[in-house]
């Protein structure tokens, strides 16, 4: 069942087309991840999404119900969350959650907020005011504040972002718990491309408002057929230039004297690691980088560009 | 601009209100304070009334809070009048303090009038939240460059709505300006209870119409202004 239904979904703002006549769908339970450049139309779709931006053409239907017409019904079961939101400074974590619930109709706000609060490990600092948290403590009343209404659908604008790698960590295994626990559709966006690989099923990739590709994270980074060896020699005098030759020129590149980078497509992968071990020189280091959905967005980005 | 506005109403008001007092050599001095008193308690009324929309409003976009509310099933109406009754609460208390403070200071006391005072002061609350609704839109569509108007706009209307001193002091061309503002009729009608004991019928009803159009006015300017809002991103872009 789609949860999310969008067809040709279009924003022009004067003369500019943030979003370009998009249609996707999305599932009950899915995780799915935004991609794309700065100004891709990534946060505009959310926005449209939420009814805080309207659309210039096209429909959203969210629920099976069309969206401009049951806005309230529908905001009611979802949630949303941004690096860029935050709460009333002047009020402590629970007054601000205490509103929120009361807002989003929770039957028992105080028990909810608790159960919330003791989620994000935060209940200690619950009468602290919102001003006096870290950016870190912060992020995860945000969160708590989008799942107070247990959401069946919950939009994420890049909630990771300004984050330190470890609370990062936590909020994604927080967000796969409930996940689990809950099977709510996720909408996410993020420039942290292996934070999308972990969480997200499948990945819509948007360049200019428009979607240039989607599939797993898994299809999307086997349009990169290349693995690329980092191989660096002993310094050896003779036998460099032997080694050289033992790969294609365009597959070889030499950084630096007895440092390599060594192309080759997956099938052919054992065969290079077989070359460069049988080579008789002796190997200091070797680094093998498996194409990622970095180098899937990179390569996207730039060929947009070149376009 | 900020040169020549606050200069120019103070000139304004403190002119027409000497003007004025030179008038008013007969008078006793409790008049005199009664008039000034009963005028500057209406107006922080009004003020008041105003701010609690604009600036609730303008301290839910420096919170960055905006997002959350306007992503929840709360419906503009719903978020407007929670001001409104906040806004209630708060006068509440403003009032108290005023008129205790006036009370123990100047002798003077405001429930002296009785409840004739009461359907006035309702009406400048009602052309409060009515300014503070106008005020909230323009920094909606503006954004934040608006803010200003959140502070200063109701003292724009202050020498025109003759707080202190009866129409009559202002120049005949002053005075069709001043007729325009439902919070003149509020005072002339507060001067006029201050004076007879009696309330005026005619100034009520008359601040009652006035209060019906500026409202009707601001909520057609209020939905045609958030329609566009939404159009444009703006919402999104507040801060």
């Amino acid at each position: 069942m789609h949860v999310i239904q969008v067809n040709n979904l279009l924003k022009r703002f004067k003369n500019v087309v943030a979003v370009n006549g998009i249609s996707f769908d999305i599932s009950q339970g899915e995780i799915v991840g935004f991609l794309g450049p700065n100004g891709a139309g990534k946060t505009t779709t959310m926005h449209m999404l939420l009814g805080i931006i309207t659309p210039t053409e096209g429909s959203i239907h969210i629920f099976g119900k069309n969206f401009s017409e049951h806005r309230g019904d529908i905001l009611a079961q979802m949630n949303f969350s941004s690096a860029y939101i935050q709460f009333m400074s002047q009020l402590t974590i629970w007054e601000n959650l205490y509103i929120f619930a009361k807002l989003y109709n929770i039957p028992t706000p105080k028990k909810k907020i608790a159960e919330m609060l003791d989620m994000m490990e935060i209940s200690d600092m619950k009468n602290k005011l919102f001003s006096k948290l870290s950016s870190g403590q912060k992020t995860r009343v945000v969160l708590a504040k989008t799942l107070l209404n247990d959401p069946r659908i919950l939009l994420l604008d890049e909630p990771t972002a300004s984050l330190d790698p470890d609370i990062a960590d936590k909020v994604r295994t927080i967000l796969k718990q409930i996940h689990k626990e809950k099977g709510m559709t996720i909408l996410y966006t993020s420039h942290n491309m292996a934070e999308i690989e972990e969480l997200c099923e499948r990945v819509i990739f948007l360049h200019k408002g428009n979607i240039i590709h989607e599939g797993t994270p898994q299809a999307l980074t086997k349009i990169i057929p290349n693995y690329a060896i980092e191989v660096v020699l002993e310094n050896h005098t003779n036998g460099m230039e032997t080694f050289k030759k033992s790969f294609h020129q365009k597959n070889i590149k030499e950084l630096s004297h007895g440092h390599f980078v060594i192309t080759t497509e997956q099938d052919a992968l054992p065969k290079a690691l077989h070359t460069i071990m049988t080579s008789g020189l002796k190997v200091k280091d070797v680094d093998i980088h498996k194409p990622d959905l970095e180098d899937v967005f990179i390569k996207f980005s730039r060929e947009e560009k070149q376009s | 601009m900020d040169i020549f506005y606050w200069p120019t109403l103070n000139i304004l008001l403190w002119g027409f209100l000497s003007v004025f007092l030179q008038t008013q050599q007969q008078a006793s001095s409790s008049a005199i304070i009664a008039i000034i008193m009963g005028a500057l308690i209406l107006w922080m009324l009004f003020n008041r009334a105003q701010q609690d929309i604009s600036i609730h409003f303008l301290e839910d976009v420096w919170n960055r809070n905006l997002l959350n509310l306007f992503v929840s099933p709360l419906t503009t109406t719903e978020y407007v009048f929670s001001f409104i009754i906040l806004s209630v609460f708060k006068i509440v208390v403003v009032g108290g303090v005023m008129t205790v403070l006036t009370l123990l200071l100047y002798h003077f006391n405001i429930f002296s009038f009785g409840i004739a005072l009461v359907p006035f002061i309702l009406n400048l609350l009602f052309f409060g939240w009515t300014v503070g609704l106008l005020i909230m839109t323009l920094i909606m569509r503006w954004g934040t460059d608006a803010q200003i108007l959140a502070f200063s706009f109701a003292f724009l209307l202050q020498p025109f709505s003759a707080v202190f001193y009866p129409v009559s002091v202002l120049p005949k061309a002053l005075q069709f300006i001043s007729y325009l503002f439902p919070s003149t009729y509020v005072f002339e009608g507060m001067r006029a209870v201050i004076a007879t004991g009696a309330i005026s019928p005619h100034l009520m009803i008359q601040s009652l119409i006035g209060n019906i159009l500026y409202l009707a006015l601001a909520i057609m300017v209020f939905h045609h202004v958030f329609k566009k809002v939404l159009e444009q991103g703006l919402l999104t872009k507040l801060e």
